[in-house]
């Protein structure tokens, strides 16, 4: 792309709105506790929080490719009555507060809740207050980020291949996994990590649906949260400033390779 | 859509403007209170706005120590109530607080007491649910408190941020019991039992209000607290179980 003359008309809203974006995280910054950040990172509690982050986010973007790829195959590809509702109601998690997906999740896998009060009677399992209760939280929340990339990756790939491989005898099948899979690869690479950050910083439906209790349902978001309601700002900033760097980190080095690719 | 992104930005503009207050005698009184007052301060913030007309009483509830945290980030309030001293002396800019009504422990459970619970000891029975607040916030503190007190080893399985979210566990379901306030049980008794336990007396939460220094409305303010500490105020909130200080 040429140099050119960007009117000022743009280039006024458009440093606003970045400068809108960076300021808090300047603020952040501005704020934490250099000098003793290495001592509170290593506290057991910090520690604990993370690496529960860290597992439930990554268990859950494993639970969201499981379910997502073939949904946003089937969106894509196969071409069936209620479609677009399909595809509204798969977007509701992204719009809706995560407080309100919290108490859907309760009322529908809660102890009393509608699928959730007979699986705690047949099965005595309950999600609740569990960290597999976190991860599904996790999963609710950040399905639709991978859904919607995958989607979109599978619509921009050249279905000529596919129509080649199926002239070749290939099986729907073989040709999702030997053809489709390996095309549209970086997309769901790209969903993927959206994902994985969206699990790592949900909060609203993980304490309203999983609770909070320390190296069972208190990640990250939760443990910032509490120690912002301690009164500790600095602990609130430190944790909040890990959260913040593993997110950049991970973005920044998977964006340009991925996300750019239709 | 042109016009729709006009008006918007017209509309953030103008709510950014809001935040300050107008010029000359200011009728809005900004009250930031512990959430266990919500029931009561809102029926009483509509009292006290029936007797001076034209003001406005508008409330902030939340756990007190993020309120606390709130107001000394900067957030504009008038007045402050905490449901703990601690929090209270947590703020720099609270003049003279004084303790206005006191608050006990129940134990709140499923309407019918479903699992027969008598006391703090029958909460460490295995497979029963329990809710505490967490430690941090002033319910929690008095529940840690309650539970030393009766020598028992329990464990919740979820510490929540304030005494309305244990309570709402409750209420779904997804816990058997909770250790809230008697006057959050008393709210919610339509919907929950309350089970008295001796060892609360051990773990009394004063509750402090003040007006607070820089506060937009100042006389407002103290007016608000003097109605508070009114007869007529403390008999809102011992009709809401507080106790009188």
């Amino acid at each position: 792309m040429t140099r050119q003359r960007v009117p000022v008309a743009l280039l006024v809203p458009a440093i606003g709105g970045l400068i809108f974006l960076i300021l808090p995280l300047a603020g952040l910054l501005w704020r934490t506790p250099w000098s003793t950040l290495l001592q509170r990172l290593t506290e057991p509690a910090v520690a604990a929080a993370l690496k529960l982050s860290l597992l439930t986010a990554s268990l859950a973007t494993l639970l969201c490719l499981v379910l997502g790829v073939p949904l946003a195959w089937l969106l894509a590809r196969v071409v069936f009555p209620g479609r677009r509702l399909v595809r509204a109601l798969i977007t509701v998690p992204l719009v809706l507060p995560p407080v309100v997906g919290g108490i859907a999740l309760l009322l529908a896998l809660g102890r009393r809740g509608l699928l959730g009060g007979w699986l705690d009677e047949t099965f005595g399992v309950s999600l609740p207050f569990t960290t597999a209760g976190v991860v599904v939280a996790e999963a609710f929340v950040a399905l639709p980020f991978l859904v919607i990339s995958v989607e979109g990756a599978l619509r921009g790939a050249d279905t000529r291949y596919e129509e080649a491989a199926a002239t070749l005898g290939a099986s729907r099948w073989t040709t999702f996994t030997h053809v489709t899979l390996p095309l549209v690869a970086p997309g769901i690479a790209a969903g993927g990590v959206l994902c994985w950050a969206r699990a790592l910083g949900e909060f609203g439906a993980t304490i309203t649906f999983a609770g909070n209790y320390p190296g069972i349902t208190q990640t990250m978001p939760l443990a910032v949260y509490q120690t912002m309601e301690s009164g500790d700002l600095d602990g609130a900033v430190v944790l909040s400033l890990i959260l913040l760097a593993v997110s950049v980190t991970i973005l920044a080095a998977l964006r340009d390779r991925w996300l750019a690719a239709p | 859509m042109r016009r729709a992104g006009i008006a918007a930005l017209a509309l953030a503009f103008g709510l950014a403007g809001c935040g300050a207050p107008a010029a000359g005698e200011s009728s809005t009184i900004t009250v930031f209170a512990a959430a266990s007052l919500t029931e009561s301060f809102t029926s009483l913030g509509k009292q006290f706005e029936d007797a001076h007309r034209g003001t406005t009483v508008k409330f902030n509830f939340a756990g007190s120590s993020a309120l606390a945290t709130q107001i000394n980030q900067g957030a504009p309030a008038d007045v402050f109530a905490s449901a703990a001293p601690t929090n209270m002396a947590a703020v720099t800019s609270a003049v003279s607080p004084v303790t206005f009504v006191k608050n006990q422990l129940v134990i709140a459970t499923a309407k019918g007491n479903p699992k027969q619970i008598t006391g703090l000891a029958d909460l460490t029975r295995p497979g029963l649910k329990v809710a505490l607040c967490a430690p941090e916030v002033p319910c929690g503190a008095a529940a840690g408190t309650a539970v030393e007190a009766a020598g028992v080893e329990l464990t919740p399985v979820t510490l929540e941020q304030d005494v309305k979210a244990a309570l709402a566990k409750v209420k779904l379901g997804e816990v058997d019991a909770a250790l809230v306030y008697r006057t959050d049980a008393a709210a919610a008794a339509a919907a929950l039992d309350a089970v008295e336990f001796p060892e609360s007396a051990t773990a009394i939460n004063e509750y402090p209000i003040a007006v607070l220094k820089g506060a937009a409305n100042p006389a407002g303010a103290q007016e608000f607290v003097d109605y508070v500490r009114s007869a007529d105020g403390l008999r809102v909130l011992t009709a809401a179980g507080f106790q009188a200080p």
